[in-house]
């Protein structure tokens, strides 16, 4: 046949296919879907109510609510408005929620990625699962036991490794102080944090190290690879988007926990940089420390902090599973 | 063939270094050990960490020596970053000791027979520790966990199931709006259920407000432990289902859930151990009371980690003693459900 | 087997190969199996292999599916042990040296033998050249004139022509057939003595793998080659000595060695002529 011929066949038009689902399967589709929606009607839940709630205040600060430093809420104790008019601003607070869960990032994901190359690469067999199971059990642990903890036994530490922090390294501006008070300070905070963050961390980084193809392991290997040279030239370049997704997942579980860093953070309402000073404070400290003895007015200002906090952490989670999901789906 | 009256040679690994090999190793421990003496008692590094440090300083030298003579410079190169790399992965464990260790010690002293019989009606958190216990708070959590789970458990399966079975329009987005959710802060969302509901509404705080709040962090969990473990279930499966005639709703109801079923099981027990612990979202929702409620829709009602919370902020070395004791019941409760996930996870596979 | 070939067409491909004279050139005394096994686990995969290789001279390895050839490569440049239940016992020398002996540096050995892999396997975070030269920086070697040697090892794999204009392109941006050869040039720019080659050719199309065997042929004037193959035309043109694999419900073992054109006119075991003739396999 030329080609001229075969120009000339028209191409039979495709035939559509429908299939047409019995009812039971309509109302089973109907349910199921109505069910897999929860996760997008709870979420815009979340951001309608804090906003209703939050609105009044937001907009009679405007931007002053995140750049302004100052929290004063000028109610009397007999619930009359006072003197001096209210005056609600985060701005301390976020600083103080980025600085410690910034702390808690620079420590913990070093040695996330760590534990993820030795329990991926190194770890004798006969002990991985059980390494592993012990990364996992602390996962499970609430936030209120990190605090119980750190407060306790971390603190003491912690201290002791921040006053020889300043000792050496006290003319760089971040670890100097400008009265000699240790305890309570965003690097312990920092450091409590960064333990908390460690398990999920250390999972996604053991997730992504080992969708690393094989074959290019043992490409890298069989040129006469040392362990560690194969991991710099294969590993940890295929990984590498995956682990800073991780690491930004880490930053967003810091940024947003309550609990622990109430209990070792003195909340200080000011912008405090001095990292190793005993003052500071985060967004969700913030708001389980006014809520108690809060005014009608207060509430809707704590509601809108809780909205600046909803959506700071949602994109840092966005970002982050972009980052992961990438990587992952690369190694499928 | 004549092969089976051969004598072959047993198995060997010849990579495994032999006794005489490690000799080196041995007398490389023993400097270490000296060396990590001679650290902590003549220089700074005092006390449990500072050893920790003189030891991993020790050790990369001695490894990274030995590596280094007998096999050269990348060899010693190989042999330092892998002892540092095990000597960080040595320091993610020790929290975990740590926090163990002292739970155990510190809970154990403030516990009596009346602490898992009484409520803190009575009692105060500075009362002596033989007065008052934590059978409200239980009571109060088990509560809560129950009506939480019978939220989100179809919540969060109805979303894996749409994800790995029905596969239909917005898959995608509602994947990563299940990931995004499951980093929500779990103060946000107290905050949400007291908007939505307490504030400004005359209705007080109670026990089924807190098991909303709950509800909401344990469904990303769920569904996203229950969308790995349908994943995992063979294509074939369904197939041969669907070819049998079956209707979808039949192949997954008869089918596909059925053997995940330990599984999903395994979902449900680590969503609950997820919030078991949450504090943050019950301040704002259940008032915390001290007596014992049975009621979720009327009345305050405690729970265990706002029953440590009470203790903590109070400061007292009795009330101190009772979060403790508080926070061993509430890790045993966790550590219980853990392990039971994870045997079912390990039977499943 | 799908491929029906005769036995004569076989044997006069392989007879039209054997004028090629092997081993011309002094390069060391090669590379010996002496009774080598192979375990996983409980599981004897390979038993009592001797074979040897003489340098300069290409060797193929035939067999049916699972008879322990691959497993045998991978014993040859210590690839064997990175699976955990791996076991093995028996020698292998390299000019003379056991290279399992204790002490021994098994990433010196792997430089000196090198190794290509089923699927081409280019390091997608480097470009074309450093790819090539990857080697030398995972081995940590130094060299001065790596611009010579990246274009000696392209020219090698028969690869420079069509990539001299784009060698900072990435190396994913090549055909499959390309990739196989990049990988091929990025064994050799570590020199190596002896190249083990697991079919190197089973993902391509056969316009590269024939580029492939050319390739193999020009190597093998200056260093030793091992290929492992299921095509039997394959390993007819361009080897000089065939063994062949069986396993048979046993542990696989080598039933019959020689030069190709033997193995392929008048093999002297039964198995064997049933296997080259397409009988069976």
């Amino acid at each position: 046949m030329t080609l001229a011929e075969e120009k000339q066949i028209t191409a039979p038009t495709p035939r559509v296919i429908t299939t047409k689902p019995r009812t039971s399967d309509k109302i089973f589709r109907a349910v199921i879907f109505t069910g897999a929606l929860s996760s997008l009607v709870i979420l815009a839940a979340i951001a309608i109510f804090l906003g209703l709630r939050g609105f009044e205040i937001l907009a009679r600060e405007g931007l002053s609510f995140i750049t302004g430093y100052e929290w004063y809420s000028s109610i009397n104790s007999d619930g009359t408005a006072g003197e001096d008019p209210s005056v609600y601003g985060i701005g301390a607070m976020l600083i103080g929620t980025i600085i410690t869960a910034l702390i808690a990032v620079a420590i913990g994901v070093p040695i996330s990625i760590a534990a993820a190359l030795y329990l991926n690469f190194y770890a004798p067999n006969a002990i991985r699962g059980f390494l592993v199971g012990v990364i996992d059990l602390m996962a499970a642990f609430p936030s209120i036991l990190f605090g119980l903890w750190g407060f306790n036994v971390l603190m003491p530490s912690g201290e002791y490794w921040a006053k020889l922090l300043h000792k050496y390294l006290g003319w760089i501006p971040l670890f100097d102080v400008s009265t000699p008070f240790f305890s309570r300070s965003p690097f312990i905070a920092g450091l409590v944090l960064a333990i908390m963050i460690i398990p999920i961390v250390t999972s996604i980084a053991r997730e992504v190290f080992s969708q690393t193809p094989l074959d290019r392991i043992q490409a890298a290997y069989a040129l006469g690879a040392t362990k560690w040279t194969m991991i710099r030239a294969v590993v940890l370049p295929f990984g590498y988007s995956g682990v800073v997704g991780g690491a930004m997942l880490g930053l967003g579980r810091a940024m947003g926990e309550t609990v622990a860093v109430f209990t070792v953070l003195n909340i200080i309402f000011q912008a405090n940089f001095q990292i190793l000073l005993g003052a500071g404070g985060n967004v969700a400290s913030l708001i389980i420390l006014k809520f108690g003895e809060a005014s009608a007015e207060e509430i809707k200002a704590l509601m809108a902090a809780g909205l600046m906090l909803f959506l700071l952490t949602l994109v840092v989670n966005m970002l982050a599973d972009l980052l992961v999901s990438r990587t992952v789906k690369q190694g499928r | 063939m004549s092969t089976a009256t051969l004598s072959y040679p047993k198995p060997q690994k010849p990579w495994r270094p032999k006794q005489r090999d490690l000799i080196p190793t041995y007398l490389g421990i023993l400097v270490v050990f000296l060396g990590t003496w001679a650290l902590v008692e003549f220089t700074g590094f005092a006390g449990k960490l500072g050893a920790f440090a003189s030891a991993v300083i020790c050790t990369t030298l001695v490894s990274t020596f030995l590596a280094g003579r007998s096999r050269g410079k990348q060899a010693a190169k190989n042999a330092a970053v892998a002892s540092i790399i095990t000597s960080l992965a040595l320091l993610a464990m020790f929290p975990v000791i740590s926090i163990l260790g002292t739970v155990l010690v510190r809970g154990t002293k403030g516990l009596y027979v009346g602490f898992f019989t009484t409520d803190m009606g009575l009692a105060s958190v500075n009362d002596p520790l033989n007065v008052g216990g934590i059978l409200h708070a239980i009571i109060g959590t088990f509560i809560m966990i129950i009506i939480a789970t019978l939220i989100s458990v179809p919540l969060g399966i109805s979303t894996a199931i749409y994800l790995t079975e029905i596969r239909g329009p917005g898959s995608r987005l509602i994947r990563f709006l299940v990931q995004a959710m499951s980093g929500v802060p779990s103060i946000v969302a107290g905050l949400f259920i007291y908007s939505a509901i307490i504030s400004g509404s005359g209705r007080g705080f109670n026990g089924l407000w807190g098991a909303l709040a709950l509800a909401i962090l344990m469904l990303p969990t769920v569904a996203r432990t229950a969308e790995e473990v349908l994943l995992l279930i063979a294509e074939d499966l369904r197939e041969a289902g669907l070819a049998l005639g079956a209707t979808q709703w039949r192949t997954v109801a008869m089918v596909v859930v059925p053997a995940a079923k330990s599984g999903l099981i395994t979902a449900m027990i680590l969503g609950i151990a997820r919030i078991a612990g949450e504090t943050a979202p019950l301040l704002f929702t259940t008032g915390g009371g001290d007596e014992t409620n049975l009621n979720p829709v009327d009345g305050v009602m405690g729970s265990i980690p706002f029953a440590i919370w009470k203790a903590l902020i109070s400061g007292s070395a009795e009330s101190n003693a009772r979060a403790w004791a508080s926070i061993l019941v509430l890790l045993a409760l966790v550590m219980i459900l853990f392990f039971s996930a994870r045997r079912l996870g390990k039977a499943r596979r | 087997m799908t491929e029906n070939v005769k036995p004569s067409s076989l044997a006069s491909v392989a007879a039209a190969n054997a004028n090629r004279s092997p081993g011309k050139h002094a390069l060391g005394t090669g590379l010996e199996a002496r009774s080598v096994h192979a375990w996983f686990g409980k599981n004897h995969v390979l038993a009592d292999v001797s074979l040897d290789f003489a340098a300069g001279t290409v060797t193929a390895l035939i067999g049916p599916s699972g008879c322990g050839k691959s497993t045998f490569i991978r014993t040859l440049n210590r690839m064997h042990e990175f699976i955990p239940t791996a076991a093995m016992a028996g020698e292998v020398l390299l000019d003379g040296r056991d290279i399992y002996a204790s002490g021994v540096d098994v990433t010196k050995i792997r430089l000196k033998i090198g190794m290509v892999f089923q699927k081409p396997n280019p390091f997608p975070s480097m470009t074309i050249g450093e790819n090539v030269l990857s080697g030398l920086k995972l081995a940590q070697l130094k060299q001065s004139n790596k611009e010579e040697l990246m274009e000696e090892c392209l020219v090698r794999a028969g690869l420079w022509n069509e990539v001299k204009d784009r060698l900072d392109a990435h190396g994913g941006s090549l055909s499959g057939g390309q990739q196989q050869r990049l990988c091929i040039a990025r064994s050799l720019a570590v020199n190596p003595q002896v190249l083990l080659m697991d079919e190197p050719c089973s993902a391509l199309d056969p316009g590269s793998t024939l580029r492939i065997e050319e390739t193999i042929r020009e190597l093998s004037e200056t260093m030793t080659v091992i290929i492992v193959t299921h095509n039997m035309q394959q390993a007819a043109r361009i080897s000089d000595y065939t063994a062949f694999f069986l396993a048979d419900g046993h542990p696989g073992m080598m039933i019959e060695s020689g030069p190709t054109s033997e193995i392929f006119s008048n093999p002297k075991d039964k198995r064997t002529e049933n296997y080259v003739t397409g009988r069976f396999g």
